[in-house]
């Protein structure tokens, strides 16, 4: 079981199939299931043996969903969230990257460390004072609330300067010569090299952001400021065993970062190898 | 806005031969510093009053909260040390211990080395071995709410999969996440189809950093694919193991959203986890000085237990932070 490929292609079939046919099912066939049930008719669903094809294709459980629940005003919250999360986070996270891998400045080592210390401290400690704080500034229970504390973060800040740190300096020097200014630069030269640590920031806070649920969970008590994943956790205590409904809920909360993934799969596990989460 | 900020001489040199562009004069390097830290505080600022903001003060805030009886609606009375005392007393406080220690030994070993298993499958050129990718990967993008409730239904005691699934083995059926016994284990599986994937590509890009060289020269010595495995990539990934096993440690002593979304904390109380416990009773029931509390003792057993790991491996001589 070398990993480099050897010289053995002879071996038409290999043994790690026995390991990973049943495993990739095993992963897939849940969340098959789940779209499958979501287009089931009442009469399918609540039955045992459970039916795994639907006998006939319903959209019930999606128009139940859309009636009963404010669904499309949560996707449309979770939506507004995700896209200030990242684009936020792009700017703030590559600009603080930056300065900190290049520009000198008064108490830039300091602020640097208090930056990568707070990747230790975990969100429980910080909600029970976040919660006072944005209650006594008056956000609580609005979606600024749940958007602030993802317009930075100290992993992205860490992960833009680690890979400034590796570009080269001589790029830059140039540009200067050519009287670009810090920002000039930063924006025409040095922006364009750093797509992969972008694109790599981008989905993990796409994915953080989207799929958090206990932060608006303690921040949002109106329903109309629910994220997707909010709702969809509350709204499965009223509606317990209505599978089809709550399966299209599923589908709806899970489609947009799925479709993402499977187009971007092949950047995506590139993207992951580059980064420094190799320790 | 031209910032000096190197002092390579070869910068300086051809600045001034490019003509009189700034005259040297007294009090230019103390104008040009000037210059150069606000540059510098203007690219970092934004970011890190946001993060300093909402990570460093809060916590020292929490610090003051755990000191006081406050539910946010009478005054707080400062109580000193009444409220670490009380955790320690608390028969809550220390099943969700037991709860939390319970899930994290089970999970944490299963998720390395299912995640190392996977990875070396993986990496090799097989058939459909996109195919494979995609399915193991996919689930890791379900959130947790997504996840919890999809898990309901396949774990349904009357109408699920998986009771399907024992049926057609010709065993009995279970109660799964409504049985005090199994539901913690259950919450293990599940935790294990939703966070693998991750372990699986950081195994994946460690594999492809495995010297080819090393690989083929213990070959050409003779090792099996055993021994290769065992004797020469399990050590090259150490460092990356004792990264995953930091994190998903971490992770497991914060369980919460997957309680929140399957179980909260019920058949009988088995499934409350440490941080479920601090939700319920910072948010729940009000005790806000007693939540901070338990947030500060786990933050500082999840601290411990962190150095701990780092130590353990700096000893054994792995690099890994």
């Amino acid at each position: 079981m070398a990993v480099v490929a050897p010289r053995r292609r002879w071996l038409p079939f290999s043994g790690w199939h026995l390991l990973l046919m049943p495993t990739a099912l095993l992963f897939a066939l849940p969340l098959v299931w789940m779209i499958l049930t979501s287009f089931m008719p009442d009469g399918d669903i609540n039955r045992f043996p459970p039916r795994f094809i639907p006998s006939r294709i319903s959209f019930t459980g999606y128009h139940d969903l859309f009636n009963d629940s404010d669904i499309a005003r949560w996707l449309i919250n979770s939506a507004i969230v995700s896209i200030v999360a990242v684009v936020s986070h792009l700017v703030l996270c590559s600009l603080a990257g930056y300065g900190f891998a290049r520009l000198r400045f008064a108490g830039r080592t300091l602020t640097f460390f208090l930056i990568v210390a707070t990747i230790m401290v975990p969100i429980q400690l910080l909600m029970i004072p976040t919660f006072i704080m944005f209650s006594r500034i008056g956000v609580i229970d609005t979606l600024p609330a749940v958007i602030i504390p993802w317009l930075a973060s100290a992993f992205g800040t860490f992960l833009m300067r680690q890979f400034f740190l590796a570009l080269p300096v001589e790029l830059e020097d140039a540009a200067r010569l050519d009287g670009c200014n810090r920002l000039q630069l930063f924006v025409r030269i040095v922006l364009p090299l750093a797509r992969p640590a972008l694109a790599t920031l981008a989905i993990f806070t796409l994915l953080g952001a989207w799929n958090d649920l206990i932060w608006p969970l303690i921040a949002i008590n109106n329903d109309k400021w629910y994220t997707v994943q909010l709702g969809l956790a509350n709204f499965q205590g009223m509606r317990r065993t209505e599978w089809s409904l709550l399966m299209a809920g599923n589908v709806m909360a899970t489609l947009p970062l799925l479709v993402g993934f499977v187009i971007a799969q092949r950047h995506f596990v590139a993207t992951m190898t580059f980064t420094g989460l190799k320790g | 806005m031209q910032v000096a900020v190197d002092s390579r001489p070869d910068v300086s040199r051809r600045r001034t031969a490019r003509g009189p562009r700034r005259r040297p004069s007294s009090n230019a390097p103390m104008r040009t510093r000037l210059t150069s830290h606000l540059t510098g505080w203007s690219f970092v600022l934004p970011a890190s009053v946001i993060v300093v903001g909402l990570s460093i003060f809060p916590a020292g805030w929490a610090f003051l909260i755990s000191r006081q009886k406050t539910d946010l609606i009478s005054p707080a009375q400062s109580v000193g040390w009444a409220n670490y005392r009380l955790m320690l007393d608390d028969p809550g406080v220390w099943a969700a211990v037991r709860h939390t220690l319970f899930f994290a030994t089970l999970y944490v070993p299963l998720s390395i080395v299912g995640g190392l298993l996977l990875a070396v499958a993986l990496n090799r050129p097989l058939r459909f071995q996109w195919f494979y990718r995609t399915c193991i990967f996919v689930p890791f993008v379900a959130s947790a709410a997504a996840t919890g409730i999809l898990a309901n239904f396949v774990f349904d005691p009357d109408f699920g999969l998986a009771n399907n699934a024992l049926r057609i083995l010709g065993l009995p059926k279970q109660g799964f996440l409504t049985d005090t016994n199994q539901a913690m284990l259950v919450l293990v599986l599940i935790s294990l189809w939703g966070s693998i994937g991750f372990n699986v590509v950081v195994y994946l890009a460690a594999l492809q950093d495995v010297s080819h060289d090393t690989v083929e020269a213990a070959i050409v010595d003779g090792a099996s694919g055993w021994q290769v495995f065992r004797y020469v990539i399990v050590p090259e990934l150490r460092p990356v193991t004792v990264f995953i096993a930091v994190w998903q440690a971490i992770e497991a002593m914060q369980l919460f959203d997957l309680v929140y979304t399957t179980t909260k904390g019920q058949p009988l109380d088995s499934t409350v986890t440490i941080v479920y416990y601090l939700y319920q009773q910072a948010f729940q029931f009000f005790h806000y000085g007693y939540g901070s509390a338990i947030a500060y003792g786990v933050f500082v057993v999840t601290m411990a237990i962190t150095a701990f790991m780092i130590w353990y491996s700096r000893r054994s001589g792995m690099e890994a932070f």
